[in-house]
């Protein structure tokens, strides 16, 4: 069935919402206004404002109270509405949800899902725009995950529900007006694997979230001048599942990441780091990765585009490694 | 001042020697944790709460057992007199696998689950969300239950207190408020820090009801707390207190205590909370000098005891380091 990632998201959330009584949607504007990218849209009325709450504008607060409302058996979905504003959170998930767990010596676990919305693409500039996904992927205690496709925006909400750690979810922006087919028959996803999405022999594209639909599209690019890019989707960016990612770069001894972060401490500098600990024996050139530029996403669209991972760069990376300049 | 014009003991006998037992109860175990830091057995931040027991033992008194307590890093005050075991947290200062939070937490990071004590928080200012969740939970599935939050006044300079007071207050939920006011956020007199010195002022800019209580009285402490329990699980929303009390010794064991005039230290002293409730009780003929001494010698016991407990404990295998990052699946 043909979707939009929009649509995908709020079937996950409908699904959730109609299934268990201990789910609740809380967040700025998830109510009345139908949510920021109208994910939550028609939410209010149909599932009450017990469960779908309209917040102050308190993120730290707010995500405060999904921690204590986990706590207290409840099985709450905060929204933020973008990662920039997460970090007015960022107190809360990274010292209190995060080592919760550890640091009452395993006597409580917080079962939280905060969701928030990524990256760039939209012409917002540089304080709605930024990727800034390996901050949590730092942190040990949380799950990171990051739907690129149809199924998995549609699927990962349900197991990210059922994990008893708190899991932040990013959505890139840029994805909601994605279309594309939704798995027939449908078959539960996990939020503990990287996907092969696309095979190749030549080189492995390491990529996510956003970044996915470039490394496919450069893929294509490739395949025309007979260069057979191999496409890893991460999914989930903590913990990273190092099988996969290892698997493909021993087939195609050669590896790209593609990460919409800044190229300084970015999670492409981690992938990398990974392969050169478990398979260096196996590559043919040096892992290679194409990130954003190190400005503040800028407004005018052509310094957007130029500031971004875009399949060109990603083309030309790969050339590089092929010796195919 | 007169025997005659000590202020009456207005709460039953049974319920004012339990609070002295556990004021009695962590002075000695604080004391003796200082011992103990000078040792080294204990390390680490240990901020004592020496000079103020008399908020922990009179508003936890105040709290049924189902209710929840989210407390600061200076918290060893409320865990005992919520019930915690002396052994579970002096082997938890000790490190040790015994202690209450398997030797995770340290001096700061008290858990226990069983009494509903959500920690220990090192954050200022990071529980009182956590509070308003607890509270929300308890909302949303109907229970009576409320949970008391226990901050500083140093975290009522930060933004946490802000929203986490509106939010309670705009979903009316059964968060009871209790403000510690010590006066210094460490080494920062309160007229230092905010404009508004009136804490009660600020409570109520969110339309919460405020309480400013005598903190180094237990049996006020007990009876502005069970106002404020009473109207919270009524379900009418939040209500703030503000108890006003002092510590006497540094902020931790490293503050070299320079801010504060020692006159001022020794005044509050004379107001301390063991001795303003034994001198009404005895005035009273409700209590008697041998009855404090076993009092004290019964807390002394579980003190001496505790620390058996924590010597004789184990060391977490190092292999079991990463243990709890992640809750484990179920075997």
């Amino acid at each position: 069935m043909k979707m939009t990632y929009r649509e995908a998201v709020r079937q996950g959330l409908r699904d959730a919402l109609a299934t268990d009584p201990r789910v609740f949607l809380m967040g700025e504007d998830v109510g009345k206004y139908g949510g920021t990218y109208a994910v939550s849209k028609g939410f209010l009325e149909e599932f009450g404002p017990e469960r779908i709450r309209d917040t102050p504008l308190s993120e730290l607060a707010f995500v405060g109270t999904g921690i204590g409302a986990a706590l207290g058996g409840m099985r709450p979905i905060v929204e933020v509405m973008t990662v920039n504003f997460s970090l007015l959170a960022l107190d809360q998930i990274v010292n209190t949800a995060a080592l919760y767990r550890h640091m009452s010596g395993g006597q409580f676990s917080v079962p939280l899902v905060v969701r928030m919305a990524t990256g760039a693409g939209r012409q917002l500039a540089a304080q709605h725009s930024h990727s800034l996904e390996n901050w949590y992927a730092h942190v040990p205690g949380i799950k990171v995950i990051a739907p690129a496709t149809i199924d998995d925006a549609r699927g990962m909400l349900k197991p990210a529900l059922a994990d008893p750690d708190p899991v932040v979810i990013f959505e890139h922006a840029l994805l909601y007006n994605f279309e594309g087919e939704l798995s027939e028959p449908w078959r539960d996803v996990d939020i503990a694997s990287a996907k092969v999405l696309r095979p190749g022999r030549d080189v492995t594209l390491v990529a996510y979230a956003g970044t996915v639909w470039k490394a496919l599209e450069a893929a294509r690019q490739l395949a025309a001048e007979g260069v057979e890019a191999e496409v890893v989707d991460l999914r989930v960016l903590r913990p990273l599942d190092d099988a996969t990612i290892m698997a493909s770069v021993r087939r195609t001894r050669r590896a790209v990441v593609v990460d919409e972060g800044w190229r300084t401490g970015s999670l492409a500098a981690e992938v990398m780091a990974r392969i050169m600990e478990q398979a260096f024996y196996d590559l043919d050139a040096p892992v290679a990765r194409v990130c954003s530029e190190e400005v503040p996403i800028p407004y005018a669209k052509h310094l957007e585009d130029a500031a971004l991972p875009q399949p060109p760069k990603i083309v030309a990376a790969v050339k590089q490694l092929l010796g195919k300049t | 001042m007169s025997e005659g014009s000590l202020k009456p003991v207005t709460v039953p006998r049974e319920l004012a020697i339990a609070m002295l037992r556990d004021m009695v109860r962590i002075r000695r175990f604080e004391e003796r944790c200082a011992d103990l830091y000078g040792q080294q057995k204990i390390r680490g931040f240990l901020h004592l709460y020496i000079g103020e027991e008399a908020v922990a033992a009179g508003a936890i008194n105040a709290l049924a057992p189902e209710d929840a307590i989210v407390a600061t890093y200076r918290e060893h005050g409320h865990a005992l007199t919520r019930g915690v075991s002396a052994n579970a947290v002096m082997a938890e200062m000790y490190g040790k696998r015994e202690g209450c939070s398997r030797g995770r937490g340290g001096s700061m990071h008290v858990f226990d689950a069983a009494t509903r004590l959500y920690g220990g928080n090192a954050i200022v200012g990071g529980g009182l969300p956590l509070a308003v969740g607890l509270a929300l939970a308890d909302k949303m599935q109907g229970r009576q239950r409320v949970t008391a939050v226990f901050f500083g006044e140093g975290a009522v300079a930060e933004g946490a207190f802000h929203e986490s007071m509106n939010l309670a207050a705009l979903w009316k939920l059964p968060v009871a408020f209790f403000c510690e006011n010590n006066l210094y956020a460490m080494g920062t007199a309160l007229a230092r820090s905010e404009s508004q010195t009136d804490l009660c002022v600020k409570a109520a800019a969110f339309k919460v009801p405020t309480l400013k209580v005598d903190g180094m009285d237990v049996v006020a402490v007990h009876e502005g707390a069970k106002q404020a329990v009473e109207y919270v699980r009524r379900g009418d929303g939040p209500f703030f207190v503000e108890f006003q009390t002092y510590r006497y010794r540094a902020h931790s064991m490293f503050d070299p205590d320079l801010y504060r005039d020692k006159a001022e230290v020794e005044a509050w002293k004379k107001r301390g909370p063991i001795h303003n409730l034994t001198n009404r009780l005895k005035a009273e003929g409700r209590l008697t000098e041998d009855d404090f001494l076993a009092i004290d010698a019964a807390a002394t016991h579980e003190v001496e005891a505790a620390v058996a407990f924590a010597e004789a404990g184990t060391w977490e295998p190092v292999e079991d380091l990463a243990r709890d990052v992640h809750t484990e699946p179920a075997r």
